[in-house]
């Protein structure tokens, strides 16, 4: 279970971030952010693991306050909270399964790491969780030899083979196709399910956060303006995360895609038929 | 039509016109100042010369003495394990240097970084030359004061280079395994070294290429290898050996060439 | 039930076949103990050596900049002389072998004939040229201009050359299309979009010709490296301390006031 207390973030440059968030994700809920860019979407989800130093309140995750912690007692918070990334950053230039071990990181030694020397039971864990995202073949393929989709599903099982407690996902979704984005969505939900993990979703997509999300929060500048479930996510709502012109603007981008989506899925079935 | 338009235009303002030609002539007469200054102790008679003592140089380089190559071979191994060995003890003594001069990864900015960044900008303004020189007046004659010599303006070239390929690494990759809870060394080990990698064989390679170069002149000032036989030829005015070895390290400079571009393109 | 493999090595990167590998390892290896053997150092001679490199640490901790300036001085305004006069002419002497040994605008003979030049004052050492140079025009900064100027001609028309190679082909075409003449093409087309580059590279060349100077200066051609061999040959560490900073110095100043100007200028 994660509390967010009146958390701040002020950066040096003077630009608030954050003022004064509070929520509560139970177990095994997925929560949906929502926000104009800039409304600290990022901000907030790099707080709770502190790759962004928060300004003040507090972050506890299952009873610890993460907001104050040590250098190595962050570090041993940070390895019960997977992070999944926009743009993957896997590190491209080693294999699938370095990378997928690097999540076991915070528990093994220098030298362990050092000389990929991994308990066994990390590398079985590893293979298992290569084979839950379907790439138990690619295991020694370097990671900049993959597609985006299948390195966005490396990113998850380097997530998953941390045995996190709760999981904060940065727009799994920004780089990958409307059709591969719908796949990775499914297989994080069924995954936290499995599990019964918690996890904050940034997401810029409404409609595939409406899909998804059992509960959405929605930011605006700073500060939560919405938190409730995707059925009380009304238009009036949607006008006042986005302001007016923006959500206007990004129904008709998202209506855009949907009608070229079945109009290509029309095409896909006449040139099969 | 009508006549409102301007009939001239011009390119300029008159203002940068002016510029420029202050410019200009600011370097002439800086150009002819010093060439004054640098020709006070020029004799004009030998320039005029010149051209007969090249021809009569070119004459007695002519052919060159092959039956010399065999004495040679011992010298091209020492000018190639000094170029190597060098370029081995440069890349040891830059990585750390490196290390400390990159702002993403040096441990203290104010102190140990100026101090990484003198040591590259000191080695890089010292030719290897100068260094062999300075050593073998230390050290005594020899291909150790030859290796030092390369090891130490390598770690300039190789530090710098490695320094902003470390600047440049992708931050989200270092940012995703700081995120799973791995110490500093873990983040070196996992997340900037492998980006690196790449950049820094290619910077050793070429380095390698240019050492061949530089210790192939080493000898010179007494650090051993063809320099030394070099040396000793223009000594004894043998023209005929000293064309015998300019051929050699040409030769050796154009494989260490094209050695090195096959290894780099090999390495992207 | 757990049916997963439970050991994982990294697969071999670039030698992928084990035979390879391990000839390649021992290969290294037996090259490292030769190499190595045949450093035939003189440990006597290393150890006396010992103080007199504690001699030059002081030297250059404690720089003695007073008891040979007239030489220095003398030094370096022949070395700085040098350096600007030879970047001048070098470059006045690149820029059309440049232009000729770009395959895009020149035709094949001259293309030749440019890429040759080119190719033979890359290939040359600056300090072997210098010998030459001074055998042939006796001693002193000429010699040393020439050298360098020769140096500058490899680097400027090669990178000029390959820069015009690169340039924007539909500009060109744009003014040709036009019907302007060869000249016009250069100065329309193929100036613009090389000037910034090309005054980049003169000014780093600059810098290059600074640091040749002092090492030219060791086989008779002038300059600041004339003053630091005789430093050196008598032993005075702390002259040669002062020049060595001297010379740091310059580079340092000469490095940023370049990357100043680049910017200043684009």
């Amino acid at each position: 279970m994660l509390n967010v207390e009146h958390l701040t973030k002020t950066y040096k440059t003077g630009d608030k971030a954050l003022s004064d968030v509070s929520f509560t994700v139970e177990k095994g809920q997925v929560v949906g952010l929502i926000g104009p860019s800039g409304a600290g979407k990022s901000s907030l989800i790099r707080c709770v693991n502190r790759l962004v130093e928060p300004t003040s309140g507090a972050i506890k995750l299952n009873g610890t306050d993460l907001v104050g912690l040590g250098a190595g007692d962050l570090r041993r918070a940070r390895r019960r909270i997977g992070m999944i990334f926009q743009e993957y950053a896997l590190v491209e230039r080693l294999t699938v399964m370095e990378n997928v071990l690097s999540g076991r990181l915070g528990y093994v030694s220098f030298w362990q790491s050092f000389s990929r020397r991994y308990p066994g039971t990390d590398i079985e864990r590893a293979y298992r969780l290569l084979d839950r995202v379907g790439l138990i073949d690619h295991a020694d393929k370097r990671a900049d030899a993959l597609s985006g989709g299948q390195r966005q599903r490396v990113g998850i099982a380097r997530a998953l083979s941390q045995e996190p407690e709760l999981l904060l996902v940065d727009e799994p979704t920004a780089s990958l196709d409307p059709k591969t984005s719908r796949q990775i969505m499914r297989l994080l939900i069924e995954i936290c399910q499995e599990r019964d993990l918690p996890a904050i979703v940034n997401i810029h997509d409404v409609p595939l956060a409406q899909q998804f999300m059992q509960r959405i929060i929605g930011l605006r500048a700073g500060q939560v303006v919405f938190d409730g479930t995707p059925d009380q996510l009304t238009e009036d709502v949607l006008t006042t995360i986005y302001g007016a012109e923006d959500w206007t603007a990004m129904r008709q981008g998202a209506q855009e895609d949907a009608q070229a989506e079945r109009d290509a899925a029309r095409e896909m079935a006449r040139l099969g038929a | 039509m009508t006549g409102d338009f301007p009939k001239e235009w011009q390119y300029r303002t008159p203002k940068t016109k002016l510029l420029i030609w202050a410019f200009w002539l600011c370097m002439v007469a800086g150009f002819v100042y010093c060439w004054q200054v640098m020709n006070e102790g020029t004799i004009w008679f030998f320039v005029q010369d010149a051209p007969k003592q090249a021809a009569d140089i070119g004459g007695r380089m002519w052919p060159p003495k092959l039956s010399y190559v065999p004495e040679l071979m011992r010298p091209l191994w020492d000018t190639l394990n000094m170029a190597t060995l060098g370029t081995m003890l440069g890349v040891i003594l830059a990585v750390p240097v490196a290390f400390l001069a990159a702002r993403n990864t040096t441990p203290s900015a104010a102190i140990l970084r100026p101090i990484a960044l003198f040591i590259i900008v000191a080695s890089r303004s010292i030719n290897s030359l100068i260094w062999a020189l300075l050593l073998v007046a230390i050290l005594g004659p020899g291909i150790l004061a030859g290796i030092i010599a390369i090891g130490f303006r390598s770690v300039g070239f190789v530090g710098k280079l490695l320094y902003e390929a470390i600047e440049e690494t992708d931050v989200t990759q270092i940012e995703a395994i700081r995120a799973t809870g791995a110490s500093p060394s873990q983040v070196l080990n996992y997340a900037i070294v492998p980006q690196v990698l790449p950049a820094f064989w290619g910077i050793t390679v070429f380095r390698w290429d240019i050492n061949i170069r530089e210790s192939a002149i080493l000898g010179l000032v007494g650090a051993g290898g063809l320099g030394l036989k070099l040396q000793a030829s223009l000594n004894v005015l043998a023209w005929p050996q000293v064309t015998t070895i300019l051929l050699l390290i040409l030769l050796t400079v154009v494989l260490s060439e094209w050695v090195s571009a096959k290894v780099r393109t090999a390495l992207i | 039930m757990s049916s997963y493999p439970t050991t994982w090595k990294r697969p071999p990167q670039i030698f992928t076949h084990r035979g390879w590998r391990i000839g390649l390892q021992i290969g290294v290896l037996v090259w490292f103990v030769l190499a190595i053997g045949s450093i035939d150092a003189n440990w006597e001679r290393i150890i006396a050596g010992a103080e007199r490199g504690m001699r030059f640490v002081q030297g250059f901790l404690q720089p003695n900049f007073t008891s040979r300036w007239s030489d220095i001085y003398g030094g370096l305004i022949e070395s700085l002389t040098m350096t600007f006069t030879s970047t001048i002419v070098g470059i006045a002497i690149s820029i059309p072998i440049g232009i000729g040994a770009a395959r895009n605008l020149a035709p094949a003979p001259v293309y030749y004939v440019c890429r040759g030049i080119i190719a033979v004052s890359r290939a040359l050492q600056e300090v072997i040229v210098a010998i030459f140079f001074v055998a042939m025009f006796g001693f002193g900064p000429f010699a040393g201009f020439l050298t360098l100027s020769f140096a500058t001609i490899g680097f400027i028309a090669k990178l000029l050359a390959e820069d015009i190679e690169d340039i924007d082909e539909s500009q060109a075409e744009a003014i040709r299309a036009t019907g302007a003449s060869w000249w016009q093409l250069i100065n329309y087309a193929v100036q613009p979009q090389v000037m910034p580059r090309l005054i980049g590279l003169s000014l780093y060349r600059f810098d290059i010709n600074f640091r040749e100077s002092a090492v030219i200066g060791i086989v008779g051609a002038g300059g600041i490296g004339a003053t630091l061999n005789t430093a050196i040959d008598r032993y005075e560490y702390d002259s040669a301390g002062a020049i060595l900073l001297i010379i740091i110095g310059i580079v340092l100043v000469a490095e940023y006031g370049s990357s100043y100007l680049r910017k200043f200028l684009q």
